[in-house]
């Protein structure tokens, strides 16, 4: 089984550690993974500010970079889901590459579905939904809908000794980020981001974590503001086994 | 290049925010009202078959809206309905208007209607000098407070209660400084009644309207619809022509889903059927287009046209109810104004689609499965497209886009950014980078992951 490794653009310049939590996560668990050099981003900060059409050349490179792999894992539900659903072209490699892409979580679940972890984070730890994995990508279920709960992420947690998982008053409410939105509508996203901490931290959380370091990025530099002593970490640092 | 106005979603936005205890209150209150609605639909087992049946029932009638609306047409008339219809806002105003003055009044009662809020037809009205009372509790008080809606269900939702006790001091000598709920109530309630017993003419919207029979049916939890349409001498019923349900055995889906979405109850307190008018009374419809036919035919927007009015999606939206419904500066704000405006005004509208994180609560909690935050997504690529972006945001995207297209300048370009941020932090950490306003900027690391890689996998 052949794994690409797809680390988006801002986790490669600002949060390597959660590139580095991957690789090593998805070696130990024996797979041949490899990281193809030429990749950039996969264009979702220019198409959700609505040039889409400056996205091209980053999907053409997304192509050129990720055609040869059984599968293509990145720890980022929003890249995932903007590689899957707006990806446009027609042919072949991305329709192909449209089915063999998975966000960590649901490549853990459900391709190499595994059941345990010897890993220990010994700490009250909150998990925050972000909505283009969850709601995108069903990595779990959301509040809106009248169905069956599950949850990939939280099923993966389950399997860390000592970690506490927190419930929160809001499971899934978006903390604010929304790409360009954060700078755009500096205000609201602000706000949303303060709220979100605010219910974890009401339930004593030590840790936020996601799976989606976007989300976390924004929130820790809330947290860090406010000089808050809780602090983000990305899941797959959590389930790689934080040094 | 169109430049935004600076009465903008975001300027609007940030002025909401400058009360953060008030935006608390304001979150909460509309969060209580998504909580009520999850609880009711959470009652009902077949809730998502429901809201499957919904979106199908409407894509129908979308699909055969020409033969709907003509059976519809045939079917009132039969029933001694007289049928309008009105190309725009003004043709609608003036038809309304007419039908007004034929019956030589200068006042009217109104129950709500948020296509006549669409239309503006209270200040159409007001300026030939006609007095519109809006009856519904709600519009009631922000007509007199002289403010449009904020909220297409809950139109005061952005009042507190003190408030309101002050504005009715005012306007209709409570004692002052009294907030009771019942003491206010019952004071709309006798200044409402004096309105009613004294209007010729009652208007109301449409919730649905009957092909199969010719009927409309208006659901309300005051009764002012009908306590308005009976006492008059004249009803006119206004509608967009997207209201339109094939037969009766369609409400049992529409009723259902629309008072859960809306406010968790069962089914609203009224749902009033109105086929006829009575012996000596006058009935009108009058049926609008107002852009409707143009979204019929886009594939990508059509659906929004679905829309049954219930505002589950901005009691849902955590942008909304952290900017207050005025922020949106449209007769419908929230998610699916923000799908609606711009098809109705590109450049005054172009801000409201990225007023949106593209969470996506929206369409899931949307009892007809309108896929809102898709629409907004591809309302953002047209408003680029057609030119209604500013300069330095396209001048912005086209240097990262430059970056981001190629391996090396990438890495060059990053590098740079982190010696610059580790070197010359002021550049960006000052007051006007927005992200750091509030926010700190990510610590930067001594190497990317990609260097780390280079060194430790690829040696």
């Amino acid at each position: 089984m052949k794994v690409g490794l797809f680390i988006p653009c801002y986790v490669d310049q600002f949060y390597p550690q959660v590139g580095i939590a991957t690789l090593s996560l998805l070696e130990k668990l024996g797979l041949e993974v490899s990281y193809p050099l030429g990749q950039t981003c996969c264009g979702q900060p220019m198409a959700n500010s609505g040039y889409e059409k400056l996205s091209r050349g980053c999907e053409d490179l997304f192509v050129k970079n990720f055609s040869g792999f059984d599968y293509i894992v990145s720890p980022s539900g929003s890249c995932v889901l903007h590689v899957k659903e707006h990806m446009h072209s027609q042919n072949e490699n991305v329709s192909r590459i449209h089915n063999s892409i998975f966000e960590l979580t649901e490549f853990l679940t459900d391709i190499i579905k595994i059941e345990k972890l010897n890993v220990s984070f010994p700490y009250k730890v909150g998990l925050h939904q972000s909505c283009h994995g969850q709601r995108g990508l069903r990595l779990s279920q959301m509040s809106e809908l009248v169905a069956n709960d599950f949850s990939k992420p939280e099923k993966l947690l389950s399997m860390v000794n000592g970690l506490q998982l927190i419930s929160l008053d809001r499971a899934d409410e978006c903390c604010g980020f929304g790409g360009s939105f954060c700078v755009a509508e500096e205000a609201v996203s602000v706000k949303m981001g303060k709220d979100r901490i605010t219910d974890h931290l009401q339930h004593e959380a030590d840790f936020i974590t996601g799976a989606d370091m976007s989300c976390l990025m924004h929130l820790e530099g809330i947290l860090r503001r406010q000089k808050n002593k809780a602090r983000v970490i990305h899941i797959a640092e959590i389930l790689n086994g934080r040094k | 290049m169109k430049n935004m106005s600076r009465n903008d979603h975001a300027t609007l936005a940030n002025k909401f925010n400058h009360d953060e205890a008030r935006v608390n209150w304001h979150d909460k209150t509309l969060w209580f009202v998504r909580q009520k609605r999850d609880k009711a639909a959470k009652q009902l087992p077949e809730w998502e078959q429901l809201r499957a049946r919904a979106s199908q029932i409407k894509a129908k009638v979308l699909s055969h809206l020409h033969e709907y609306l003509l059976e519809f047409e045939k079917n009132a008339v039969d029933n001694g309905v007289n049928v309008h219809w009105a190309e725009t806002p003004e043709e609608h105003n003036a038809i309304v208007h007419k039908i007004i003055c034929d019956h030589g009044v200068d006042k009217i009662v109104k129950s709500k209607s948020m296509l006549t809020e669409e239309c503006h037809l209270n200040e159409y009205l007001e300026r030939h000098g006609i007095t519109v009372i809006d009856t519904d509790l709600g519009e009631r008080i922000v007509q007199l407070a002289g403010e449009p809606p904020s909220h297409i269900v809950l139109p005061c939702i952005h009042w507190k209660k003190e408030e309101i006790g002050a504005l009715f001091h005012q306007h209709l000598g409570t004692p002052e400084g009294n907030a009771d709920p019942v003491l206010l109530t019952e004071a709309a309630r006798q200044h409402l009644r004096e309105k009613f017993l004294t209007s010729k003419v009652a208007i109301t919207g449409v919730n649905f309207a009957v092909a199969e029979t010719g009927e409309i049916v208006v659901c309300t939890n005051e009764g002012n619809a009908d306590l308005g349409v009976q006492l008059a001498d004249v009803h006119i019923a206004c509608m967009g022509i997207e209201k339109i349900v094939p037969s009766r055995k369609d409400l049992g889906t529409f009723l259902r889903l629309l008072a859960r979405s809306a406010t968790g109850q069962p089914i609203t307190t009224y749902s009033s059927h109105f086929r006829k008018p009575r012996a000596g009374q006058q009935m009108h419809i009058v049926l609008v287009d107002n852009g409707r036919s143009e979204r019929l035919a886009s594939d990508d927007f059509r659906n929004a046209l679905k829309c049954i009015r219930c505002g589950a999606c901005f009691n849902t939206c955590p942008v909304y109810r952290r900017s207050g419904g005025h922020s949106y500066h449209t007769a419908i704000a929230g998610p699916i104004g923000s799908i609606l405006a711009p098809a109705l005004d590109m450049k005054q509208y172009g801000d409201l689609p990225f007023a949106s994180t593209l969470c996506g609560s929206c369409s899931n909690v949307c009892p007809v499965k309108i896929d809102i935050h898709d629409q907004l997504y591809k309302w953002r690529q047209l408003i680029v497209e057609q030119g209604y972006s500013s300069w330095q945001k396209t001048k912005g995207m086209q240097v990262l886009s430059n970056a981001l297209t190629s391996p090396e300048r990438y890495e060059r370009q990053g590098k740079f950014l982190r010696w610059l941020l580790r070197k010359l932090p002021f550049l960006v950490k000052n007051k006007f980078n927005p992200w750091y306003k509030q926010r700190e900027l990510p610590q930067v690391p001594d190497e990317s992951f990609k260097e780390w890689y280079r060194k430790n996998r690829k040696g």
